[in-house]
């Protein structure tokens, strides 16, 4: 029970409390770079969810068997980002192939993915936080929804920005980081839900 | 372009934090204070001049169709390198700086200019883009670092300089990287368009 109760607090954390974008920046690029329109930002958000997942278990099962088993720890950074590259190109290649529909809603997006923080990021710290797999997955699930859902609510206010009259020297990417500066601001109310919940749950 | 004028070209035309807008994680993530911003602009400048160098000594022995995995291999090398000095010789870095150390590796600056400079000019002149563009980063993060210490907890480098009970942590905190950032761009648009 005590498990399954810490799994929620994962996912609640993940999501609202250190939001990877407005608490933690990691993949700020994306979220400044593809946040124009709702669809778009939605299309990064679920193809970044997407590979942080398959990223996160290869990554962890690597770190387990290959890194830790044989003492090469200090290879951690140089394998994670390797294997991040060439996932991301075989999961373009096996979306191509198999389900094409998928393909062409998130292929623009999946080369800017091995570029993006987040997901090197979210796999050095589900090692760095001693998870277990079940945890990991979670974890990486909860972060990329965190990550989807900071930027539909932010392409939705820049959308809203292009109706407004903008001062000239602010105009493009400062009035965005004005804006984002707010939306974190907005997550910062969430700060010490997490103690709360701990209380909650008794763990 | 001689080298002088490809490292004024780095700090002020191509300002990487408020003109290229690149490295934008550890530029928001590292800077709650001008000493974390300074020591995250220098760590990256170290890899930037080497990676500059060594991706434009060896540019002519990689194929083209793997150029990109070869220049990231290269820069985690680096980092790693990089990672293990600071852990053995900055301990307290290491911690204030944590996991945005190995994510140096993804930072978009450090690809970008091998891709853009290193694979096209010889080594001299790509150290010298390296230590432009990197003192660009580092001034960039330090400002940024400074202005959000002095109005979070009116300090600079570690130096009180009001008293001891100011203090305004929004700007410590995640939401005051995001507004400052902004404010200064458009301090910095000011100023370079007017010259």
């Amino acid at each position: 029970m005590d498990y399954v109760l810490n799994l929620i607090l994962i996912i609640i954390v993940a999501i609202f409390v250190n939001n990877v974008v407005l608490a933690q920046f990691l993949g700020i690029c994306p979220f400044l770079g593809v946040s124009k329109k709702v669809d778009t930002a939605s299309g990064m958000g679920m193809a970044v969810t997407a590979v942080l997942v398959v990223a996160t278990i290869v990554t962890y099962l690597l770190q387990v068997y290959v890194l830790n088993a044989f003492g090469l720890q200090y290879l951690q950074t140089i394998a994670f980002i390797l294997v991040i590259a060439a996932l991301v190109q075989m999961i373009e290649i096996i979306l191509k192939k198999t389900m094409p529909a998928l393909y062409q809603a998130l292929g623009v997006f999946l080369p800017l993915i091995t570029t993006n923080c987040c997901i090197l990021g979210v796999a050095i710290l589900v090692i760095q936080k001693d998870y277990d797999l079940l945890e990991g997955i979670v974890y990486a699930l909860s972060t990329g929804i965190g990550f989807l859902l900071a930027m539909v609510l932010f392409a939705g206010l820049r959308e809203q920005l292009d109706l407004i009259d903008v001062p000239k020297s602010f105009r493009g990417v400062p009035i965005a980081l004005v804006t984002a500066g707010l939306l974190a601001m907005a997550f910062m109310g969430f700060s010490g839900v997490d103690g709360g919940l701990k209380i909650l749950f008794g763990l | 372009m001689n080298n002088f004028k490809v490292l004024v070209n780095g700090i002020i035309k191509e300002n990487p934090t408020f003109v290229l807008l690149l490295g934008m994680c550890p530029t928001l993530g590292t800077t709650s204070s001008a000493i974390n911003g300074m020591s995250m602009g220098l760590a990256t400048m170290c890899v930037l001049i080497l990676s500059n160098l060594i991706i434009a000594s060896i540019k002519k022995l990689i194929p083209d169709a793997v150029r990109i995995p070869s220049y990231i291999v290269v820069i985690a090398s680096l980092v790693t390198v990089l990672q293990m000095v600071i852990k053995a010789y900055a301990p307290d870095i290491d911690k204030s700086l944590g996991l945005f150390i190995p994510l140096i590796v993804v930072n978009c600056i450090i690809l970008g200019r091998a891709e853009s400079f290193a694979a096209k000019n010889g080594p001299i002149a790509s150290i010298f883009d390296g230590i432009g563009i990197g003192l660009g980063f580092t001034l960039g993060l330090t400002s940024l670092g400074a202005v959000r210490e002095l109005l979070g907890t009116g300090s600079i480098f570690g130096v009180t300089l009001w008293g001891e009970s100011y203090g305004m942590l929004m700007f410590v905190l995640a939401p005051g990287a995001f507004l400052v950032l902004g404010y200064l761009i458009v301090l910095f648009n000011k100023i370079t368009k007017k010259a």
